[in-house]
């Protein structure tokens, strides 16, 4: 079962299954090396809707709460 | 006809640590100009390979050649002009920089990759194999540490060997870079270290704002203190080596006469007054050399050091839900903290920002509801003396004014607030050299793109006032000032006059003897109406003429009504 990654628990890992939204959405994630595909683990997220942080191999990555939202994972 | 200096390009992402290696490439002749007919900025400088004089472009980083910002439309362009490409890519991340890489191969152009951030990629317990790498892409790797200078020489010399990659890329352009991460690159696992750590601190949903707290009011005294020191350095230079020229000059024009109001000023008491005279060469050089520029330059050193050392992205992450309620993203709130010091390089600061929408809701948020320290200053040598209470109103109904005009401006400006995307970067050792560099071209575009301006905006007031229009605006105003304010029509002058010069502005309202419901009302006023004339300018040449006289409409409407509005609530509840 897919969620939206403002709704994975932090620290836990999960595969992106698919992105919801047009080319810019998908291709900005792209360039911070976010596919569908690829494996994250969320390390946190800031209250009151703000932005989700993941890793992603051994980088980080900040994404805003609406991006995060389009961004569905499957909990490995 | 071709160029006869080689153009050698430093290309890479964001955040590789490009700047360094481009400042240990080159000399100390650095030119940072915009790409033409662009705002994007850019940064050249000259290095020698075997004797020979060549061009180093420090291109701005960007992810992929999909021309999808501006950034990336310069970089574009850029790669079609040069004649080799030095590919920085961050060890630690091949995956995602492989990805520029490859692009660059598909181009053709003769080039060097070169695998920086080692030592980090080392400490995360990575092992690249460079030969192999080499191998896959068919041009020449070289790893390098930027911060230590290692494997520096060995990239200078591997430039005259670049050649074009040799590697076909395929039409998925990812499975060629999974290929390529599984054949050369493994991961050993490592315990994190205490950068790590820290690093999960400072976004901490609960800790890190306690640590930001820290930082910026480690900040705001770092620039309060040693900017004052440097202003009050720069007062004695001028006192010594400036006042006898401006005296002889007063003598020269006999202490009187237009060209004497508008070079010099009015004496106050017989004398030069750098602070009032408000002439051309005397308040008008004054005010950008020795008020503003030291604060501006703490600021933009401090600026540079958080965001080499890499806390600016983790700021901008932990704000970002607040400032998503305004109509910014967490980028936002660094233009916001330099306007605390001085607007001028706040309103030059939302330059950073992506959309119009931002950048217009910024820069008004900053003239209206962000007091410099010049006013903030004002304030408290208004208020001070009748106790903390009407500072506490002062402050509160600007920072609420700041969330309400925000929220507004958010619903009722067109246009979008893209959401924050951004790469969190390991904690890092600033390198001295390019953090020099950095704030060298910052206080370079201040005193070229500000200074001008203030004395231009000088000269005017100057002949306003000569001329007798500034008593004229004072009688036209005076009904909404004494009327709509409550303040005694004697305010307008100093208000006028506070367009140039905020504390002058209270100098001249302190003999008014005014009332504690006043003094609260014309603190507010003088707060918000207006920024300073060097603020205009700014904001003139980074939001246009049309949207700078909307953000003035804005100024005045909400000055209009916020000070009435208190004027009726203080007066209603009996202050």
């Amino acid at each position: 079962m897919s969620k939206e990654l403002t709704k994975l628990k932090a620290g836990v890992s999960g595969r992106i299954v698919s992105v919801e939204g047009g080319m810019g959405i998908r291709r900005n994630l792209e360039n911070m090396g976010l596919r569908v595909g690829t494996v994250i683990k969320k390390n946190s997220q800031q209250i009151a809707r703000g932005p989700v942080i993941v890793q992603v191999g051994k980088a980080e990555v900040a994404i805003g709460y609406g991006m995060a939202k389009r961004v569905f994972v499957e909990e490995e | 006809m071709k160029d006869p200096v080689k153009k050698i390009l430093l290309m890479g992402n964001p955040n590789v640590g490009k700047s360094v290696i481009f400042s240990r490439l080159t000399g100390t002749h650095v030119v940072a100009s915009n790409y033409s007919g662009t705002t994007v900025e850019y940064a050249r400088g000259k290095m020698r390979i075997d004797d020979e004089a060549a061009q180093l472009i420090d291109v701005p980083g960007c992810y992929s050649l999909e021309a999808a910002n501006k950034a990336e439309e310069v970089a574009v362009k850029m790669v079609e002009e040069g004649d080799v490409i030095v590919n920085v890519v961050n060890a630690t991340n091949l995956e995602r920089n492989l990805n520029l890489t490859l692009q660059l191969i598909k181009k053709g152009k003769p080039m060097v990759v070169a695998l920086n951030m080692w030592d980090e990629a080392l400490e995360h317990g990575m092992d690249i194999d460079i030969k192999a790498l080499e191998k896959k892409l068919g041009v020449p790797v070289v790893a390098t540490c930027g911060l230590s200078g290692e494997g520096i020489k060995q990239l200078v010399d591997l430039i005259k060997d670049a050649r074009p990659g040799t590697l076909k890329v395929k039409e998925d352009i990812w499975s060629d870079i999974g290929e390529i991460v599984e054949d050369v690159q493994e991961v050993h696992h490592r315990h994190p270290t205490f950068r790590q750590t820290l690093s999960h601190a400072t976004v901490h949903p609960v800790i890190g704002p306690f640590i930001a707290l820290i930082v910026l009011l480690l900040s705001f005294a770092f620039v309060a203190y040693f900017g004052d020191f440097l202003h009050e350095l720069l007062e004695d230079v001028f006192e010594f080596l400036w006042l006898p020229v401006a005296n002889a000059l007063s003598g020269l024009l006999a202490g009187t006469g237009f060209l004497h109001d508008i070079l010099i000023g009015t004496l106050i008491e017989g004398a030069i007054d750098f602070e009032e005279s408000f002439g051309l060469l005397t308040t008008g050089i004054f005010i950008p050399i020795a008020v503003v520029l030291p604060f501006v330059f703490c600021f933009y050193f401090l600026l540079s050091l958080l965001e080499d050392i890499g806390y600016l992205p983790r700021l901008g992450t932990l704000v970002d839900n607040v400032m998503h309620r305004l109509g910014l993203h967490g980028f936002s709130v660094i233009p916001m903290l330099l306007g605390l010091g001085c607007n001028v390089p706040g309103a030059m600061g939302s330059r950073v920002l992506e959309t119009r929408k931002e950048r217009f809701i910024a820069s008004t948020l900053l003239a209206v509801c962000v007091p410099c320290m010049a006013q903030i200053a004002m304030v408290v040598g208004l208020l001070g003396r009748a106790g903390a209470t009407g500072l506490a109103v002062v402050f509160f109904t600007v920072f609420f004014l700041w969330l309400i005009l925000g929220i507004l401006m958010k619903t009722f400006i067109k246009g979008e607030t893209p959401e924050i995307l951004v790469d969190i970067p390991p904690y890092r050792f600033p390198y001295w050299k390019s953090l020099a560099k950095k704030v060298y071209m910052r206080m370079k575009g201040f005193m070229k793109e500000a200074l001008p301006f203030v004395l231009l905006g000088v000269f005017i007031v100057n002949v306003l006032y000569s001329v007798g229009v500034i008593d004229f605006l004072s009688r036209i105003f005076s009904p909404v000032i004494t009327g709509l304010f409550g303040l005694p029509g004697e305010a307008v002058g100093a208000l006028i006059v506070g367009f140039l010069r905020k504390d002058v502005a209270v100098g001249m309202l302190a003999p008014l003897e005014l009332s504690f419901r006043q003094l609260i009302v014309a603190s507010v006023v003088l707060v918000v109406y207006f920024p300073c004339v060097a603020t205009f300018v700014v904001m003139y040449k980074e939001l246009g003429i049309r949207d700078l006289l909307k953000s003035t409409l804005i100024m005045i409407s909400v000055a209009l009504f916020v000070g009435g509005g208190l004027n009726f609530i203080l007066r209603a509840v009996g202050v």
